[in-house]
């Protein structure tokens, strides 16, 4: 992008007013009230949760649908383009800084608080007799029910495969895309969301598994809190990419974007291997190490 | 009038015809950046006078010792909620939407990058503080453990405290699409001719701001989501029984919490390095150290998170490097004190109200800036952390900083959103009365502080009692003088002190002022001309190249 000289669309297109930003401050506002009311206890917290979540889902239908209509209208430019490029990057780095926060929370509970409550000698004698300071730890301070640690092999190591060759078939179909081979880009991107959803449904079973048969809970100490929220966020954002990635595929199907534009289809792709990176990152420092 | 202005003009008329809603559609579903700023600036006041009239009910009750007005509880409720408010409902939505406002003007661009998101950025913010204000009625009461929210006692608070964490958790959606927002416009919407070393300050400062925010407030989120499983699905991150800790929290948190200072003084600095070239008649000085100046900061920012924990008992190595990294900042500050000390120097000052914050902001600024300093100093601050010291210290620059500069962009801008001139002599009794009071209020904290008085605290003994009457009668008289600060607005909004031309400041030279006043709705709608563009830049004496 040559930022110095600047590409200046004759018209930026500036959307004219719309209701779904107040629709979305509406619905998070009520899943706000609503969570918090559910958490405590406090009737009706449930419904208007529920309530909130189908307003944002309609809010989501309504405002990428507006954006496809104008994409599909030709009233993107290219500096138009261009912010939108900017915009995705700098919303996968804020993703990148979320993550950042588990995994510190990660790193500092294996190298500083676990192995400081080993080696502080109040911690045998006066709180916990018998804790060790091991990571994954057989059993956290305080609690009477042991765990087992997930594994890396078996599920995980499979989902690592897995997700690695979707990044294959979402770049074969890239090719697709802008060498105009449609099957090879409507195969690929098939391919891509088959993967990610059989991505998903293993680490499902291996929640369930962990939950019930290796007594590995949200509960199970600073392992399972780390376990659960690093890869249960993952797991999150794989969702999303999938779902991002079956609308591209849709409009594939479709008939929208061409060799030259399509940046929806990119911006899905580069959430893709953002996914991808952070699991990596996950297999690395949560399942094997 | 310059001939682009008229043919503004000229589109302007052309575009009523479909320039889209009217009635409380144009608020709701505003596409515009300016009526979003709009949007923005008065919610923010609006904060302020909430957030305000919560530090005046703490300055009741420490007007003189002994339990007057509250319960010791809704004491903790009411600094707490002030903090958060302060910081996230008054502060910060006001740089948003002058940033809304001013860079679409300042850059030459027809409207912010997004301009329906940017609409959400600002519609988030209203949900997120009625969640604050209904936490107030709820059993147990709004958050009580302060606006860093540490645990233990954010854990055992009541449902208030999950209220705030999904407040904060809009709010930090919000600053995140604001910033994106903010970083796009910037890079990708300048006008021809307008490099990045060659824009506005303004322009420069927001958007190191808003990349620091894109990079923190997602750590925020992270952090308050980590409250709220431990607090209701059994998590232990924060809880040494199961191997968590809660000065995790405290890192986490301060990882955001001092770049989030900058935050709040970043593009403070911005509206001062437009202001005083203005009123001196010079250009900045040192344009390109300013830019270094402002990024080191940022980078420095994310190293020093540390000096808020000193007295939690960090290894005395770690200590050392967020004493010196801390102190480090002092130097790209300096050179900011500095430039804007030359830019004055033999300067053809006038001292009209923008100015007159501006100095003031240099000054106090400053003033905080050495309070600062004294505390990086990790022997001291195990001292003075937690004290009244660190509420003057930190006062200093948010109050005396940001607000003042905040002040100073409104009259300096005013004439260009209301189409009048704002009434000049009330402007400067608005300012020497803020500048009395606000000294009269926080200046002896810094006694208080030295001698031992902790902050967040709802009485104290008896030897505190001078100053802090003081300092209560010293805040009742500031927060008086904000109402002569509204009636001002609202009068020039209707007619002031008469029409202000395109360019009521003669030495101001930025594009913004080549629109007419008021900044008809639309603008730049086609990006203006090279010629128009180097005309200014040659004023600022930017038109020579840096590399
Ligand atoms: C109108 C003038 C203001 C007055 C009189 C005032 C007064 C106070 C007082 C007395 C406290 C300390 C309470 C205690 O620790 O016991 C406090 C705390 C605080 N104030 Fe202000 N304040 C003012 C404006 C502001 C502004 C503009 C900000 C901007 C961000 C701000 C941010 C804070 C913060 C972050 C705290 C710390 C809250 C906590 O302890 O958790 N204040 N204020
Ligand atoms: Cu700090």
């Amino acid at each position: 992008m040559n930022v110095e000289n600047g590409v200046h669309d004759a018209h930026y297109f500036v959307p004219a007013p719309s209701r779904w930003p107040i629709v979305g401050s509406l619905a998070l506002f009520l899943m706000a009230l609503g969570a918090a009311f559910w958490m405590n206890k406090v009737p009706g917290g449930n419904w208007a949760l529920l309530a909130g979540v189908i307003v944002l889902a309609w809010m989501l239908f309504g405002w990428f649908g507006d954006v496809i209509r104008e994409s599909q209208a030709h009233s993107y430019g290219l500096q138009v383009d261009h912010s939108f490029r900017w915009g995705m990057s700098w919303f996968i780095f804020s993703e990148v800084m979320f993550f950042a926060a588990f995994f510190g929370a990660l790193f500092y509970t294996r190298v500083i608080s676990v192995p400081e409550l080993g080696f502080f000698s109040g911690t045998h004698e006066l709180l916990w007799p018998g804790f060790s300071a091991d990571w994954p730890a057989a059993t956290a301070p305080k609690l009477d029910a042991p765990y087992r640690a997930m594994e890396a092999v078996g599920i995980p190591a499979t989902n690592t495969a897995i997700l690695l060759s979707s990044g294959i078939t979402l770049t074969w179909a890239h090719w697709g895309m802008v060498e105009n081979r449609r099957t090879q880009l409507k195969l690929g991107l098939a391919f891509t969301v088959l993967l990610g959803a059989i991505f998903l449904c293993l680490q499902a079973y291996e929640y369930h598994h962990a939950w019930e048969t290796m007594g590995l809970t949200l509960a199970s100490g600073a392992y399972g809190a780390t376990f659960y929220m690093l890869t249960g966020f993952h797991g999150m954002h794989v969702l999303v990419g999938t779902i991002m990635l079956a609308t591209m595929l849709v409009r594939v199907l479709r008939g929208h974007f061409n060799a030259e534009h399509h940046f929806g289809f990119e911006a899905a792709a580069w959430y893709w291997h953002f996914v991808d990176v952070v699991w990596l990152l996950l297999f690395v420092f949560v399942y094997w190490l | 009038m310059t001939a682009s202005t008229e043919t503004l003009h000229l589109q302007h008329a052309d575009h009523q015809a479909h320039s889209g809603a009217h009635g409380w559609r144009r608020w709701l579903y505003a596409t515009n950046h300016k009526d979003i700023g709009t949007l923005y600036l008065w919610f923010s006041f609006t904060m302020f006078l909430l957030g305000g009239t919560m530090a005046l009910g703490i300055r009741a009750e420490l007007f003189q010792p002994g339990l007057q007005f509250w319960h010791p509880e809704f004491f903790n409720q009411l600094t707490t909620l002030h903090g958060i408010i302060m910081v996230f409902g008054a502060i910060m939505p006001a740089f948003t939407g002058l940033a809304n406002w001013m860079l679409p003007l300042m850059l030459g661009a027809p409207d912010m990058a997004f301009a329906r998101m940017n609409n959400w950025s600002f519609w988030l913010l209203p949900p997120a503080a009625a969640l604050l204000v209904i936490s107030l009625f709820v059993p147990g009461g709004a958050p009580a453990g302060g606006w860093t929210l540490y645990p233990p006692l954010s854990i055992q608070a009541g449902m208030g405290m999950d209220l705030a964490i999904f407040a904060i958790h809009l709010l930090g959606l919000s600053s995140i699409m604001g910033s994106i927002n903010i970083v796009t416009t910037v890079l990708n919407m300048r006008a021809p001719g307008m490099t990045l070393l060659k824009m506005p300050m303004f322009a420069w400062t927001s958007l190191v701001t808003a990349y620091l925010l894109i990079a923190v407030a997602p750590v925020l989120a992270g952090a308050v989501t980590m409250l709220l499983t431990d607090r209701h699905f059994g998590t232990h991150f924060f809880k040494a029984a199961g191997g968590g800790d809660p000065v995790l929290f405290q890192h986490i948190f301060w990882f955001f919490g001092h770049p989030e200072v900058y935050i709040m003084a970043l593009p403070a600095f911005g509206i001062v390095s437009q202001i005083l070239p203005t009123f001196a008649r010079k250009p900045l000085f040192g344009y390109v150290s300013m830019v270094y100046a402002v990024c080191s900061i940022a980078i420095l920012s994310f190293m020093v998170w540390a000096h808020h924990m000193f007295a939690v008992g960090l290894p005395a190595t770690a200590q050392l490097f967020f004493m010196f990294m801390t102190m480090l900042i002092a130097v790209p500050t300096g050179v900011k004190v500095f430039n804007w000390i030359a830019t004055m120097w033999q300067g053809e000052m006038t001292f009209e109200t923008p100015m007159l914050f501006a100095i003031g902001f240099v000054c106090l600024f400053t003033v905080g800036g050495f309070s600062g300093l004294v505390l990086s100093i990790a022997p001291i601050d195990i001292q003075m952390t937690d004290t009244y010291y660190v509420v003057a210290h930190f006062h200093y620059v948010l109050v005396a900083g940001a607000l003042f500069s905040l002040f100073g962009a409104t009259y300096y801008w005013l004439p260009k959103w209301t189409g009048h001139m704002y009434n000049e002599k009330l402007g400067k009794l608005h300012f020497w009365w803020s500048m009395i009071w606000f000294n009269v209020t926080f200046f002896p904290m810094h006694f208080l502080g030295l001698a031992g008085m902790p902050r967040r605290i709802p009485d104290y003994p008896l030897q505190f009692t001078d100053f802090n009457s003081v300092a209560s009668v010293g805040a009742f008289c500031f927060g008086l003088g904000q109402l002569l600060f509204l009636y001002n607005v609202i009068n020039t909004i209707r007619g002031g002190a008469g029409r202000a031309p395109a360019r009521p400041w003669e030495g101001a030279h930025t594009l913004e002022w080549e629109v007419a006043s008021p900044a008809p709705h639309h603008t730049w709608e086609t990006p203006p001309d090279e010629a128009l563009v180097k005309k200014g830049l040659r004023a600022q004496l930017l038109d020579q190249d840096h590399e």
